[in-house]
């Protein structure tokens, strides 16, 4: 078992999980499941980041998405939904066309991965991580950071005037 | 295609490989053996909510308040605030006061929100 | 060793079945978690040519987008909810009051 066998194996078990849990979210027909599977598939895709050593980012994964909102999805089908109501129907009546025009998208895209010539030799060493990320967004990056701030307001406000109840 | 790109020791995380199958096995082995040696006797009591006391009526399916979803929407916007504390306190010491000012505007901004949200008394749990 | 296009094969199926998700299903709730997984197939490129090149600037890109997709999810789900108190259903056929 050399490391590069274990390498492709977690590479493909990770990749299993993250489109079996796709899968699902999109084909479930309980929505509080699709929510779960959600939680399951950003979790793999947590995975892959691991695998590309963006470690910042994975945990970041984790604690936005896994954590905060998929959470919130949680909470919206909690406030929205009858579970077991069987009269609502969660599809509509083009599941074949849809996924004939996404099977047509896909081969175009596969078509231009394999089509472009990416620039061949070696991988660039690892990012080192937080720290650059930190002083980039610190420096040159500084107004978007700031600019962040104003949407995440933006959100907060939007939303809290939309939900209310008055 | 000869693109290669994965050159991460996976041996490393060997730990994690482990700790994930052992966890895994122990709640198969004692829930298997579990069902192998308990007798099995079910009775329709043995399925009720409560076991004495209160009768259930009604399903558990009851529609929330929405003053949770705002609890859970705050919480998700200082969540992603959070986030970049992380970077932020790693350079923190080499950038000094420079950072130290950004990361103040960052916050009086959501603090703003944060204000806002409490006068319009969407804190108050009535 | 994995080549470089399996990564960005995970992503363009992560992104067809995001795809998938928005045009079939018919539930509002259902849809803003298709477009998450749209979204995280993004990052997902975004990451894998930031480990290609070598460049941590990249991953500024990624956090810009997990800030606007916390934000989607948070005003999405909002307007969710304002039109589940409106309708009491959050069926995406009932949107219809544009139609001409």
């Amino acid at each position: 078992m050399t490391d590069a066998f274990l390498t492709n194996l977690a590479f493909y078990v990770i990749s299993f999980c993250v489109i079996a849990g796709g899968i699902f979210v999109v084909s479930s027909r309980n929505l509080f499941h699709s929510a779960v599977f959600l939680v399951f598939t950003l979790f793999s895709v947590a995975g892959i980041f691991v695998m590309l050593s963006a470690y910042l980012l994975a945990a970041i994964q984790v604690l936005v998405y896994v954590g905060a909102v998929a959470m919130l999805m949680i909470f919206g089908v909690m406030l929205t939904t009858q579970l077991s109501n069987v009269r609502i129907r969660y599809m509509n009546e083009q599941v074949w066309p849809a996924l004939l025009i996404c099977a047509g998208f896909l081969a175009l895209l596969v078509y231009g991965l394999t089509d472009t010539p990416f620039a061949t030799g070696n991988v660039a060493a690892p990012v080192e991580g937080a720290k650059a990320i930190g002083t980039l967004l610190m420096t040159k990056y500084v107004l978007p950071f700031e600019m962040v701030s104003v949407l995440l307001l933006a959100a907060l406000v939007g939303a809290i005037v939309i939900a209310k109840k008055d | 295609m000869s693109v290669i790109l994965g050159s991460f020791l996976v041996s490393e995380y060997a730990a994690v490989a482990v700790f994930l199958l052992v966890g895994t096995g122990i709640v198969l082995f004692t829930f298997g053996l579990a069902k192998v040696i308990r007798p099995s006797n079910p009775t329709p009591i043995k399925l009720e909510t409560y076991e004495c006391g209160e009768t259930p009526y009604g399903t558990a399916e009851i529609q929330y308040n929405v003053r949770f979803y705002i609890y859970a929407l705050l919480f998700v916007i200082f969540d992603v605030e959070a986030i970049f504390l992380f970077p932020w306190a790693l350079v923190y010491r080499s950038l000094g006061l420079f950072a130290f000012v950004e990361m103040f505007i960052f916050i009086a901004m959501l603090v703003f929100g944060l204000f806002y949200a409490w006068k319009k008394g969407v804190l108050k749990w009535v | 060793m994995i080549p470089l296009s399996h990564y960005l094969l995970l992503s363009a199926i992560i992104f067809g079945l995001g795809v998938v998700g928005v045009i079939i299903s018919r539930n509002l709730i259902k849809l803003l978690m298709s477009v998450e997984l749209m979204l995280n197939a993004a990052n997902l490129v975004f990451i894998t040519f930031a480990r290609w090149y070598g460049d941590p600037g990249v991953h500024i890109f990624v956090f810009i987008v997990f800030v606007v997709a916390a934000a989607e999810a948070a005003v999405g789900l909002s307007l969710v909810i304002a039109v589940f108190r409106r309708k009491e259903s959050v069926d995406v056929d009932i949107l219809r009051l544009l139609k001409g």
